[in-house]
This record gives C-alpha cells, sequence and structure tokens, in this order.
C-alpha cells in the first residue's frame, strides 16, 4: 500500500489499521451491521462440512507397483497435490480419507488390502488408479485380481497403464466433486418410527 | 519379540514384508516375506510371443522399463542369432544409460526420504521428470516405454531428440553435484549410512550379488565391460568400486555411476550423429523382424513377411539362450527356451533384486530397527521385478 | 586372467568324475555351453566347479525349472553358474521325472540357493531334499497346485461381453434416475 507519505510497500506496525468513520447519514448500529457483513458467511453445514472434506483430502499412501511412481510424481514439484489439499500422504489408514490402490492387486495382497480399508475411518473414498486396479489391465490370470472393486467399493476410476500425473490429479478433482455434492448427516441418525399395532377387532 | 514390518509400509519400496524378530531394538534374526506383487509373468509369457512380452518386462522393474526391454529383446537376438545395426545399438546405449540416471534418481530420492533427507527426493524427481519427457517424446509413454524390438527399434528417433538428450546430458553433472553437496559429507548421512549394512566381499559372492551391490563390496564386476553387449566395449568409460560394503559405499557407487552414465550418454549421442539423425533402426531380416512401411506398401514379399510376422510371430530355432545385462539394479538376465513356435516354452527372468533381498537378513542381523530401512534402500529392490 | 574355454570345463569335470554320466547338450539353437548331470551327483559336482582353483565358479547366477511336459523325464532342473576370475558361464541341467521330483538342495555349495530353490518348488512341486525351509514363496500359503506346470491353467477370467453373458441383469427401466446434487461451489 505505497502512497507519497509512506513509500515503503512494507507497512511498518507502528499505527494499526482503524476503522474508517461511517459515512455521513448512516447510524452507528448499521455501519457495525455493514462491518460484521462484510466478514460473515451464510452457510449451511452440509456445505462447509462437504467443502472442508473436498478439500483437505489425505491419501494413503498405498503404492503398489508402477502406479505408485506416477502417485510419487505427483507429490514432486512438478505436479504438485498439495495445491489440492492432499499436503501429506499419510502412512497408517488410521489418518487416512482416501485409499489411492495404485498398481496391481495380487492375490496374496488382496486381505491386506481388505484389511486396511476397514482400519480406515468414515468418511472414506477409494481412487482405483490404473487399469490393474480396476479391472486386472494387462494382466489376465492366476495371480492378479481382476479389479480392487470385487473387495471394496470404488469411487473414481482413473485408467490409464499408468495413468500421466495430470489424469489423476483429474480424479481426484472429480473426487472433491463428488464430494461436494454428497448428503452429509450430521449426529445419530434418528430411530425408525416403530409401526403401531393394530387393535384387533 | 516379533515386530512385522508390513506390505503397506512407506520405506519398504512397494509391498514386502519382513518379519522382525526383536530383542529390544537389536534385531535377532529378520525374514523378508515376498509375493505380495505377483504377476504371474513367466506363465504369462508362454502364451503370447515374443514381442507381446516386451510390455510385461515394462511392468517389472519399473523404475528402469528400457533397461528390461533391452534384456528380453538381446536374449531373443541371441536365441535367433541376428543383431540389431549398429546406429539402433547406439540409440538402446543412449536410451539405456538415460534410464540408469533416472533409476537412480528414483533410488536416491526414495533412500534420502527414508532416512530424512527430504529436499533430495523433490530435487531427484525434477530431473526424473527431464527424462521421462525424453521417453515421452521417442516412444509416447512416460514410464512404461516398450520402445525396443527384436532386431532393434519401434520406430526411429524423432526431429530434435539428440539436441535435447545433449541438452540434458550437458546440464546433468551439476545437480548430481547439487546432489553430492547435500549427503555426501553431510554428519548425519554419513553416520546412518557408514558402517551399517555391511557386505564383505565372499559374502557378497556367495549370496549371488550383482551390480552396485557387488562393486560396492570391493569387487569389479559389471557386465558391459566384462561381457560386452550392443557395442559396449567401443565407449569409455570407469566402473566405480567401493571398499567396505556398507550402503554408504553402495551410495558412492550409484551416484558415481550417475556421471558415468553421462559420459556414456554423451558418447552414444555423437555416434548417433555419425550414423545421421534419420536412418537404419531394424534390421533388414524380414524374417525374423518386421519390414519398414514404406517396403510393406511396396514389396510384395515384404508385405507376406509383414503379415506374418504380426499374425503368427516369428519362428525362432528350437533351442535355447540366456542372455544377462548390466541393469541399474544388478544382473538382469532371461533364459528364453523355445520349441519352434512363436511362443517360448519357457521364459525364467533372472532379476537382481529377488538376489539381493535373500542377502537382506545377514546384512541386518545384530543391528538396529532404523538400519532396516537403510539396508532396503541401499540394495535398491524393486517389488515388482522380485515378484514378477 | 585368461579365459576359460569351455571344453576344458568338460574336460576337468571328466577328469574327476568318470563314472558320472556327463554329457553336453547339443542343438541348432543351444547358445550356451550347457551340461547335463546326474542328480546323485549334483552336489559333488557343484562342491567342486566351486573350489577348482581352475574353474572358480564362486556364483550361483540362477536356477530355472522348465516342464517339457510330454517328454520324460518330465521336468529339467537348470542352474546357471558364473565364474567372476575366469569370465565363464556354464548350465548345469538336471533332469526330474515326474512321479518323484526330488533334487539334492545346493543350498550348502551356495547359500544364495535357498529362494531360486524355494522359487522352483513353488511353481513346479520339485521337492528340494535338504533345503531347511522349503515353503511357498511367490503364491500365498496355502495355494493349492503347481501354477507354471504345462498342465495348470492360465487362470485368466473371461470378460463379459454382451455376446457371451446371456442371462445377464438389465438395469430396470422404470427405476427413476436421480439427479446429481447442484453444486454451486466447483472445484476448478
Amino acid at each position: 500500500m505505497t502512497d507519497e507519505k509512506n513509500p515503503n510497500p512494507f507497512r511498518t506496525l507502528a499505527e494499526p489499521p482503524r476503522p474508517k468513520a461511517p459515512a455521513a447519514g448512516v447510524s452507528e448500529e448499521d455501519s457495525i451491521r455493514e462491518e460484521l457483513e462484510r466478514g460473515i458467511l451464510f452457510t449451511s453445514v452440509e456445505k462447509v462440512v462437504n467443502w472442508s472434506r473436498a478439500n483437505s483430502i489425505w491419501p494413503l499412501g498405498f503404492g503398489l507397483a508402477c502406479c505408485a511412481i506416477e502417485m510419487m510424481a505427483i507429490i514432486a514439484p512438478r505436479f504438485d497435490i498439495s495445491r489440492f489439499g492432499a499436503e501429506v500422504m499419510r502412512s497408517s489408514p488410521r489418518q487416512a480419507d482416501l485409499m489411492i490402490v495404485a498398481g496391481r492387486v495380487s492375490i496374496k495382497m488382496a486381505p491386506v488390502l481388505r484389511q486396511l480399508y476397514d482400519q480406515m475411518p468414515d468418511p472414506k473414498w477409494v481412487i482405483s488408479m490404473g487399469a490393474c486396479a480396476s479391472c486386472g489391465g494387462v494382466f489376465n490370470n492366476y495371480a492378479i485380481l481382476q479389479g480392487v472393486d470385487k473387495i471394496v467399493p470404488v469411487d473414481v476410476y482413473v485408467p490409464g497403464c499408468p495413468p500421466r500425473p495430470e489424469a489423476l490429479i483429474h480424479g481426484i478433482m472429480k473426487l472433491q466433486e463428488k464430494i461436494l455434492s454428497s448428503r452429509v448427516e450430521i449426529g445419530p441418525v434418528p430411530p425408525k418410527k416403530k409401526k403401531s399395532r393394530k387393535a384387533v377387532a | 519379540m516379533t515386530l512385522n514390518m508390513g506390505p503397506q509400509h512407506p520405506s519398504t519400496h512397494g509391498v514386502l514384508r519382513v518379519a522382525l524378530e526383536l530383542d529390544g531394538e537389536t534385531i535377532v534374526e529378520a525374514r523378508p516375506i515376498i509375493g505380495y506383487l505377483h504377476t504371474g509373468m513367466e506363465k504369462q509369457a508362454e502364451y503370447k510371443t515374443y514381442t507381446q512380452s516386451i510390455p510385461q518386462t515394462d511392468r517389472m522393474d519399473y523404475l528402469s522399463p528400457m533397461s528390461n526391454n533391452l534384456g528380453l529383446c538381446l536374449a531373443a537376438e541371441k536365441l535367433l542369432g541376428i543383431e540389431a545395426p549398429e546406429r539402433a545399438q547406439a540409440i538402446r546405449v543412449l536410451l539405456t544409460e538415460l534410464t540408469r540416471i533416472s533409476a537412480h534418481c528414483v533410488w536416491l530420492g526414495t533412500h534420502a526420504l527414508d532416512i530424512g533427507a527430504m529436499t533430495v527426493f523433490f530435487y531427484c524427481f525434477r530431473e526424473r521428470e527431464k527424462v521421462l519427457s525424453i521417453y515421452e517424446q521417442v516412444c509416447g509413454a512416460r514410464l512404461t516405454a516398450s520402445y525396443f524390438r527384436v532386431g532393434g527399434l519401434a520406430m526411429d528417433i524423432p526431429e530434435g531428440f539428440l539436441d535435447r538428450c545433449q541438452k540434458f546430458v550437458d546440464e546433468m553433472p551439476a545437480h548430481v553435484d547439487e546432489y553430492e553437496k547435500l549427503l555426501s559429507k553431510n554428519p548425519i548421512w554419513l553416520a546412518r549410512l557408514k558402517r551399517v549394512a555391511t557386505l564383505s566381499r565372499e559374502v557378497a559372492i556367495a549370496y549371488g550379488a550383482t551390480g552396485p551391490v557387488l562393486r560396492g563390496s570391493g569387487v569389479s564386476w559389471d557386465l558391459r565391460k566384462a561381457e560386452p553387449y550392443c557395442g559396449y566395449d567401443e565407449y569409455d568409460f570407469e566402473i566405480p568400486v567401493g571398499e567396505a560394503g556398507d550402503a554408504y559405499d553402495r551410495y558412492m557407487v550409484r551416484v558415481r555411476e550417475m556421471r558415468q552414465a553421462t559420459r556414456i550418454a554423451n558418447q552414444a549421442i555423437g555416434k548417433i550423429r555419425q550414423f545421421g539423425e534419420k536412418g537404419d533402426y531394424r534390421l533388414r531380416d524380414y524374417k525374423y523382424v518386421l519390414p519398414p512401411k514404406e517396403d510393406v506398401k511396396t514389396s510384395m514379399e515384404a508385405l507376406i513377411h509383414h503379415f506374418k510376422i504380426v499374425a503368427h510371430g516369428f519362428f525362432p530355432p528350437v533351442g535355447e539362450a540366456y542372455q544377462a545385462i548390466e541393469a541399474p539394479k544388478g544382473e538382469l538376465g532371461f533364459y528364453l527356451v523355445s520349441d519352434g513356435t512363436p511362443r517360448p516354452w519357457r521364459m525364467k527372468v533372472r532379476s537382481p533384486s529377488f538376489v539381493h533381498l535373500q542377502a537382506l537378513p545377514a546384512m541386518i542381523r545384530g543391528r538396529l530397527v532404523a538400519d532396516v530401512v537403510t539396508a532396503i534402500g541401499s540394495i535398491d529392490i524393486v517389488l515388482g521385478e522380485v515378484d514378477r | 586372467m585368461t579365459a576359460l574355454a569351455p571344453e576344458r570345463i568338460e574336460e576337468r569335470l571328466r577328469v574327476r568324475f568318470p563314472e558320472a554320466a556327463i554329457r553336453r547338450q547339443t542343438g541348432e539353437a543351444v547358445r550356451d555351453f550347457t551340461l547335463h548331470v546326474p542328480a546323485d551327483r549334483l552336489v559333488e559336482i557343484c562342491t567342486f566347479l566351486r573350489d577348482d582353483p581352475e574353474l572358480d565358479f564362486a556364483m550361483l547366477s540362477w536356477i530355472a525349472g522348465v516342464d517339457y511336459l510330454p517328454r520324460d523325464p518330465r521336468f529339467e532342473v537348470v542352474y546357471g553358474l558364473l565364474s567372476l576370475s575366469r569370465v565363464a558361464r556354464v548350465n548345469l541341467k538336471v533332469a526330474v521325472g515326474e512321479e518323484n521330483p526330488r533334487v539334492p538342495s545346493v543350498i550348502g555349495v551356495w547359500p544364495t540357493a535357498d529362494w531360486h530353490e524355494r522359487e522352483t518348488f513353488d511353481f513346479y512341486g520339485i521337492e528340494f531334499t535338504g533345503h531347511p525351509r522349503l515353503t511357498r514363496i511367490l503364491l500365498p500359503e496355502d495355494w493349492v497346485g503347481w501354477p507354471l506346470r504345462k498342465d495348470s491353467p492360465l487362470g485368466y477370467e473371461e470378460v463379459a461381453f454382451t455376446h457371451n453373458t446371456p442371462g445377464r441383469l438389465l438395469p430396470d427401466p422404470g427405476l427413476k434416475k436421480l439427479a446429481p446434487k447442484k453444486v454451486r461451489y466447483r472445484a476448478h
């Protein structure tokens, strides 16, 4: 905020900012209300919750095979995933909300994957990254699970072998849209109404 | 106490499970349990032709895909008794050395990340992106290239490719200096890596170690010098060798290998320029190798050969061959048994990471838990290769 | 160090084991020097190859099993040996029958044989006598069958197209399509 009195662009802290004097003809109460309204948003709990969930998805680092390298590439500086809220890749499933299944899931690994999914707390989402996780990919044989949706529910499928980092980011953004449009239940679920017994005639 | 370093772990470089028997923090016994990424590639190769198995090899050691492709192509060429033209070999050498640089970059980045040095991870992946852009220019894919074919390459190199490679090769040594400045004399790095995960010379040979693991233990064995393939005997480079066989020596060997790889890549670019920017990229032996498209459209016999090779596959003689190359991880070998049909009767992959992982218990017995991470990082395993 | 001629290996072996049935594999395209050795003398032959100063095959590079199904003996175990000081390679082949597939383990000669033999056991069911812990390594522990044998199937899943799934469940045409909830804030 340069002006003639203070050419230094870094404002000194000697003078704290003071609110402007109210305009002529406006009562003091109204001016206070105007001040307040400039800093207040009106929204619904659902929107806020969805917005915060969507923009702070922390993935679980579940890299299995070649897709894991492309997943590491989105942490790397060129395609930066922390711009989208995925600041850190958590190693523990208890601290993560998104499981990106990156790579081929072998029969030996399938129970481990299910256990990790069960260990994640709600709300959780799954992105199936790459052709092998979505449908078995190049490998259609005795050793590879033909699609991870056989054992966990998948929200977004990202095709590719391996998908480019941009494609995975697109998948995460689609997931963000999905989260923003989802219903949120706050508080305990109300119990079902019991059916009243009809009197026997 | 038994501690399980499970298949999902940030530092195991894939789905490796290590069952550690601990006495306090000291390791009494370690048992690596593998197979969580077993893909049945060897069984699947018996149902595919040689060319169809090339994309499978990309997914084995997925950090150095072009090296794996080279291994399979050279083994098939040895079986057939043919050799790719010199220009194609020079391009293969160039791309394999760039692959070596990229694989070592990932190794250094993830190894340093495990030890705690995060900055190196970001720097290394920045260089890797440049190599991946070069891959993308030449074959269209960033990671799973499948660019080499039996008898040469899939297609010729595009315009401006050599200038781009030259630019990368010119600026790479400065980046390696950057990594060394951060790590080589760093007291924390030295404390974590010196005298950790030691493999003496005899133990290394007894455990079948090859590549940087063997060279770090003091044995000067490099397949590019000992059993040269692809014209490597015409290039001028050194083999870095360590002394003590600890993790620090392996780190120094690999960093110096990055510099030597830059040197070889430089020479390879000069060699390709001698042959010309566009030229011979596939052998003209139409019995085994696809003829170029111009001939297919004009000559009848080239058309028939093209049809036969694409629809059926080429028919190798009945026999077997084993060809090993010096992959970034060690000796990668392919043993092909052929029964005269286009599909191999048996394809066995001798992967270096499988062999090196066996030596893990010998390296960490009696050490602390934190050294397990250092040891796994220093032997540079890739689970896709271990489990195939 | 002078290069080691492959014939010298065979010569030295015949001198040391005159009564063993060692023969060289010949063939149109057998590109490596391959020797067939009997299973019962395997460990002695390997120890000799490793310890002899002229041959010095200090490293076992790989072990592979191969299944030649219609042939008898059905299996073959191939050992790839490497001599670092003499820069030489040799393949040793041991024939194994189908009824009782057993081969003595060379883990006492080269410790690296441990996992290679486990892998061959895992894929083919060939038992290596003398191996301390012969269990499955790449497949789950409770897997039944030997996958790389020629009579084991590939195990692929038929991809479901419309022409090969006659009884498939079609979506109910009367199902009310729910419109997605309108979102006012877009991620991009």
